[in-house]
């Protein structure tokens, strides 16, 4: 599937630029991104070097293991799969908690840590059924407090920047419940074909 | 919402302080182990380098050629007839597949309606309440070598049009 996207974008490109005279632009929009994902993939070296160095700490001294603990009935029921006690729920919460509050650079090295713990439960390269549950929380978004966008809307003199936080969470709490329930139907009409 | 806003930012040093003071009363050592952790974030930074130029690559080739914005005039006529405002369209397409895409075209909804309008809202309220799916995808699972994605496309860009259809209508019934 992914594979079909990432050519068939491409190819779509090229193609429509053909007739449309815009292959200068292509041109140019191939190099100058392909530097920009390297600058991304860089940016992202302090992040993830701050946060998976903290987080191993966090883990030594037992702090994962409590939260996992306090939180475990909820995230159970929505990772069915994932043992009780396995460190992927802890970094699962940590990324939820981070994803909550707005904090997407945070969220990405302990999202990653996550996906890992899950492969290594499943052991193979096709993605589990936590791994899907998981992912379609994150692309549904679960941000509470939409910091960017404050931060835009300050910029642009907005008499209240944070009006739009309770538009936001009620946006956020059905589309993130939509996730849960579109995955969890996709999962058992997967069941049903085998 | 002054709390609210106060939270996130007290949320990251508030935590650092709690891993630094139970680690170290647990006889943790902090350094070296925070040390051992931060190289593997090394590693995982160059691992992903492939999976972002590959996509970001794709996306800008589809995006310059002048592709997406015919297809996005192509289906607007649509989306109008369903009730969705013209303006907001683009940003609505774009969100699922590229991020700084998205938050520029927020950025420029909110210069040119201004923060407070109809537009502005919703385009501020769809920007948080959804996240770029593709992204997420090419990141997570780039990151630990998933191969065979599953349904996982289909659910994100599923929920992903719920919640710019949440947004539209929750901002309509609020700030009408």
């Amino acid at each position: 599937m992914v594979n079909i996207i990432w050519a068939g974008m491409a190819v779509i490109g090229i193609i429509y630029a053909m007739f449309n005279g815009t292959m200068d632009q292509v041109n140019k929009a191939v190099f100058e991104s392909a530097d920009e994902a390297v600058t991304l993939s860089i940016g992202l070296i302090s992040v993830l070097v701050f946060w998976l160095g903290i987080m191993r700490v966090a883990e030594k001294a037992g702090i994962l293991r409590v939260l996992t603990r306090l939180l475990r009935p909820i995230i159970s029921k929505l990772f069915p799969d994932i043992p009780k006690d396995h460190p992927a729920m802890g970094y699962i919460l940590s990324n939820f908690t981070a994803n909550i509050f707005g904090l997407g650079n945070a969220a990405t090295p302990m999202g990653i840590k996550a996906m890992e713990q899950m492969k290594q439960l499943s052991g193979n390269d096709t993605a589990s059924r936590s791994m899907i549950t998981f992912l379609a929380l994150n692309t549904s978004s679960l941000t509470i407090i939409p910091t960017m966008v404050i931060s835009i809307r300050m910029q642009y003199n907005s008499l209240a920047p944070t009006e739009i936080v309770g538009t936001t969470i009620i946006a956020t709490v059905i589309s993130s419940l939509s996730a849960i329930l579109i995955d969890r139907f996709f999962y058992y009409k997967s069941t049903w074909r085998k | 919402m002054g709390i609210l806003t106060s939270v996130s930012t007290w949320l990251i040093p508030c935590f650092l302080l709690l891993v630094l003071i139970t680690a170290t009363w647990k006889q943790v050592s902090t350094y070296e182990v925070f040390v051992e952790g931060g190289k593997e974030g090394v590693k995982m930074a160059f691992s992903l380098l492939p999976f972002l130029v590959g996509m970001i690559v794709s996306i800008s080739i589809l995006r310059s050629s002048g592709a997406l914005e015919a297809f996005t005039n192509l289906i607007t006529p649509f989306l109008v007839f369903i009730g969705i405002p013209p303006e907001i369209i683009p940003l609505a397409l774009v969100r699922p597949i590229s991020g700084t895409a998205a938050l520029g075209m927020t950025t420029e909804l909110i210069a040119t309606n201004g923060p407070d309008s109809f537009i502005g809202r919703l385009a501020s309220t769809m920007q948080g309440s959804t996240d770029t799916t593709l992204y997420i995808l090419t990141v997570y699972f780039g990151a630990v070598g998933i191969k065979k994605m599953g349904y996982a496309l289909k659910v994100g860009l599923l929920a992903d049009l719920i919640g710019i259809l949440a947004s539209i209508i929750v901002v309509s019934i609020i700030f009408g």
